[in-house]
């Protein structure tokens, strides 16, 4: 009788091994990776209604973050700046410029410009700008700046994300926020490095922090030692 | 030895797998009837597997197609449950689960026998098995695929089903491994894979043979694909026999792990009527009772329509009661327990569950689970009983509901009156009994596909049970029935005396090494 498969059928077995725990492997890490925010978040650069330049504003002419960014260390929200802000200067400067007119018209209807949103997490994440623009307490204070979440963003002509705001994310910096903290007056400055004093001060400031889903924060010891816990140390911190 | 006390059995084949022989003197009564040798064994076995595609008995093409509408309403009921989501299902606030888990451990259950045949009744050396354990050990696949498919979908966004996994993912998160819902994941993950693994090592030698008989291209293909080049040398049945052992010894812990584990879903939790500490063994007996249960109703049927009467013959099927008897005590034994421990422990609410699954507003659920699991399997008492096949197929069926009762019983009358009076709850059905009997549907189209195109019965096994593979056997030639042709198959043979001697194919016992 003839043979019903070729000879080099006999490898089937060891291929097909081999395939499962490769190609398993592969594809876990392939969707691991292209379905990460990293791959699909990172990045994202919506057109806006006016080519508006942070470069021009934030970077050239170097217009405080916080002019525009006006409730960022006073609430959840860092807010968009409203017609009003822009027209403080362009009512005067460029008037006749090509790419103001959406401006202008805004101005004169009275309605807003519809920036497109770029950062944004789940509404199941509580996130709070304040919470992290001066974290600590007398001696101890410091702050996140906006360039270690945001990126340069004195750089950009059309502002992009430059992290991925995912929870991994997060978390990497609550456990370990100490590399990340400056002081509370560098919060806007871009490209700001620390010293080594201020590099052993981050790290004594950061051991009297409690950021949510910190692994430290889950034992944390008062002064007479006994253990602290917070209400927003575990999952809920966040997802509230 | 010469037969002392010989009863003839007719020598019709449909009629002698259900004599009741009385127990033999000495030795065991022979696992097979008639007076078959290997080849009409192979022939009995695979007439169905070779038929034609065309020529489908009637009966299993009406059933395929029957449980193929089932498993495409179960698609669609998929697609609307994705869609919708799990509002379709009467769950309510108290009562969070409900048939999705009941199905679910359902399904698990019923898996158990097979394993318990395959791997404990084999490492034990219980050669009635051999018989019985190709579709008892299918039958386990498909209900873990049946559970699975519930435990699966009842996570509302099934998309995140890879939560489940140790992962890597964006939120830096493992799974719970404190949570006996995950021990849940990686038990019946392992069941399914292991079970899988143990039917296809068994199936590979009858694969080989169906692929040898036949000269039709495509079933040369298939059959040769799934035989992975077996030719029967003997090197190839030493390492048979080495993987089947190894995987006999990865199996047999299965029995009793997996429905603890599943117990644990419930044990661990703090709810009274859940939180016990006799629930691994009670759910592992109750696992094997429903899966025998579910054998014997698949078995009746199967072993009259594909005449296989002569391999599973009584015999089987009042062992297999036995089997059903002993665990419906132990499962009658636990549900007294569980009233006892309440009473005894004299907590207010432990013991106003047990009232109220009595009495309360389910106590329909609670009677039809002791009536079926409790009262009637205790009519096995009676060997006229156990020996008659039509009433096991209807106790079997009890069986069967009773369980399934069973855990509706500890999932929602646990769950209805919950600590907050103002917040109890009726639950009621809605869309979720298309979903099992979706399961239903997919379970039986699998297992008459498996019926259709896979040998039923272990051939080469229930071979080696035979007296002819006995190193001592004389042959047919001395046989005291008096055969004159060694090898030929005497369909026509007067059926020999069924117990006594050790010679002879139709000669009923085996050697008392068995
Ligand atoms: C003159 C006003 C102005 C100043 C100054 C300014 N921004 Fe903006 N910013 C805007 C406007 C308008 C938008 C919305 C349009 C856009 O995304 O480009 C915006 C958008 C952003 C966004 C994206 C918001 C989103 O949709 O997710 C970030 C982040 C941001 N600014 C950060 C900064 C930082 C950091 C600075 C300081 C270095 C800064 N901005 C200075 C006006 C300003
Ligand atoms: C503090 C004053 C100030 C504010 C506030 C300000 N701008 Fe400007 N903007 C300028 C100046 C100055 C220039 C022009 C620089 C130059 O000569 O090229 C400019 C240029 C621009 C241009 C480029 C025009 C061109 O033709 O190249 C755009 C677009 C623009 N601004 C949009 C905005 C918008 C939108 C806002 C509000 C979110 C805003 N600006 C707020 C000062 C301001
Ligand atoms: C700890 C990280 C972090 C820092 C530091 C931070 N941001 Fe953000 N920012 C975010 C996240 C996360 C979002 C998305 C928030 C949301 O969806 O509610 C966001 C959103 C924004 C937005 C758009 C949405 C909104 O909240 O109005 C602006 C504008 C913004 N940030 C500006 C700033 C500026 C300006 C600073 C510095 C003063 C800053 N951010 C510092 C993380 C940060
Ligand atoms: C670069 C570091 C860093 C990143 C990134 C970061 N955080 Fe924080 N977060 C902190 C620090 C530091 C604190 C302050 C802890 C304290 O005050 O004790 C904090 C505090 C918080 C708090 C506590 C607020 C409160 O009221 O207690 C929340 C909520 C929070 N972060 C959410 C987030 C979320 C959500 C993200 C990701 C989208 C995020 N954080 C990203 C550093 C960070
Ligand atoms: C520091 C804040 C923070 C803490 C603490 C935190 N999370 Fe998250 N979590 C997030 C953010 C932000 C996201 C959304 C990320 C995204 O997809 O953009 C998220 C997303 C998730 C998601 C994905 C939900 C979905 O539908 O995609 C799950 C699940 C989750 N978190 C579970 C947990 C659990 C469990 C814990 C406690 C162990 C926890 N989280 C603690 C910030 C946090």
């Amino acid at each position: 009788m003839a043979q019903i498969f070729p000879k080099w059928w006999n490898q089937t077995p060891g291929l097909a091994l081999f395939g499962t725990v490769v190609g398993g492997g592969v594809a876990t890490f392939g969707l691991y990776w292209y379905g990460s925010p990293w791959h699909t978040d990172v990045g994202y650069k919506p057109k806006q209604p006016i080519e508006y330049s942070h470069k021009l504003h934030a970077g050239d002419l170097a217009i405080d973050c916080r002019y525009c960014h006006a409730y960022v260390e006073r609430g959840p929200h860092a807010g968009v700046p409203s017609t009003q802000t822009c027209m403080n200067c362009h009512s005067q400067v460029k008037k006749d410029s090509p790419k103001l007119p959406p401006l202008y018209e805004s101005w004169k209807t009275g309605k807003s410009l519809e920036w497109v949103r770029i950062h944004k997490t789940p509404d199941f994440a509580y996130f709070n700008h304040s919470a992290h623009m001066g974290v600590g307490v007398g001696e101890n204070r410091a702050a996140i700046g906006c360039e270690t979440c945001h990126g340069r963003i004195d750089t950009m002509e059309v502002v992009a994300q430059n992290q991925p705001l995912s929870m991994a994310w997060c978390l990497d910096c609550h456990s370990d926020p100490a590399p990340n903290l400056r002081p509370v007056e560098a919060i806007t400055a871009m490209g700001w490095k620390a010293d080594l004093t201020w590099s052993e001060k981050a790290r004594h400031i950061a051991t009297t922090l409690n950021p949510p889903g910190s692994l430290s924060a889950a034992a944390k010891r008062g002064p007479n030692g006994e253990l602290l816990t917070y209400a927003t140390a575990g999952c809920s911190g966040c997802h509230r | 030895m010469s037969t002392s006390t010989a009863v003839s059995l007719p020598n019709d084949p449909k009629l002698r797998g259900d004599v009741v022989l009385p127990e033999p003197l000495e030795g065991r009564e022979l696992l097979v009837r008639g007076d078959h040798d290997f080849h009409s064994i192979t022939e009995m076995v695979c007439a169905v597997n070779e038929a034609p595609i065309l020529k489908t008995p009637n009966g299993l093409k009406f059933g395929i197609a029957l449980a193929a509408a089932g498993a495409a309403m179960f698609g669609g009921y998929i697609g609307y449950l994705v869609w919708e989501g799990p509002g379709i299902w009467g769950n309510n606030n108290p009562v969070g689960w409900a048939w999705d888990i009941v199905n679910f451990v359902f399904w698990v259950g019923i898996g158990h026998a097979g394993t318990l045949i395959s791997a404990i009744l084999y490492l034990f050396r219980q050669k009635w098995r051999t018989s019985i354990n190709r579709f008892a050990e299918a039958m386990t696949i498909f209900a873990v695929i049946a559970a699975g498919s519930c435990v699966a979908l009842h996570t509302g966004r099934i998309w995140m089903d890879y939560y489940l996994f140790p992962i890597p993912n964006q939120m830096g998160l493992w799974p719970n491994f404190r949570s006996p819902l995950e021990w849940d994941v990686f038990a019946v993950n392992t069941y399914f894979l292991v079970s899988l693994l143990f039917w296809f090592t068994g199936l590979v030698p009858d694969f080989a043979t169906l692929r040898d008989r036949t000269n039709v291209r495509w079933r040369r293909f298939f059959y040769g694909f799934l035989s992975l080049g077996w030719r029967g040398s003997m090197r190839h049945w030493m390492t048979y026999e080495k993987a089947y052992q190894i995987l006999a010894a990865f199996s047999a812990p299965l029995v009793l792990s997996v429905h603890t584990i599943v117990s644990f879903d419930f044990a661990v939790s703090q709810l009274p009527g859940w939180h016990t500490t006799i629930f691994p063994p009670y759910f592992v007996a109750g696992a094997i009772f429903s899966g025998f249960a579910m054998v014997l109703t698949l078995a009746i049927p199967a072993r009259h329509w594909l005449g296989l009467k002569d391999v599973i013959t009584i015999r089987h099927i009042e062992n297999m009661n036995k089997v059903i008897l002993l665990t419906g005590s132990l499962v009658g034994y636990a549900y007294g327990m569980e009233f006892f421990m309440a009473a005894y422990s004299g907590n207010q609410y432990e013991g106003f569950t047990f009232l109220n699954r009595m009495g309360g507003p389910y106590w329909w659920a609670y009677w039809i689970m002791m009536s079926c699991n409790v009262i009637t399997p205790q009519l096995f008492w009676f060997k006229k009983i156990r020996t008659n096949v039509k009433f096991t197929f209807v106790l079997s069926i009890f069986v069967n509901i009773g369980m399934w009762f069973e855990r509706f019983v500890i999932t929602v009358t646990s769950l209805h009156r919950d600590a907050l009076p103002s917040s109890w709850d009726y639950f009621v059905p809605v869309t979720e009994v298309f979903f099992f009997a979706g399961t239903f549907g997919l379970f039986f189209f699998l297992f008459l596909l498996f019926v259709r195109f896979f040998p039923v019965i272990a051939m080469s096994e229930v071979k080696a049970v035979m007296p002819q593979a006995n190193p001592h056997w004389e042959g047919y030639g001395h046989a005291a029935g008096g055969h004159d042709h060694a090898g030929e198959h005497a369909h026509d043979h007067h059926a020999a005396p069924a117990v006594g001697g050790v010679a002879g194919p139709a000669v009923a016992t085996t050697g008392g090494h068995s």
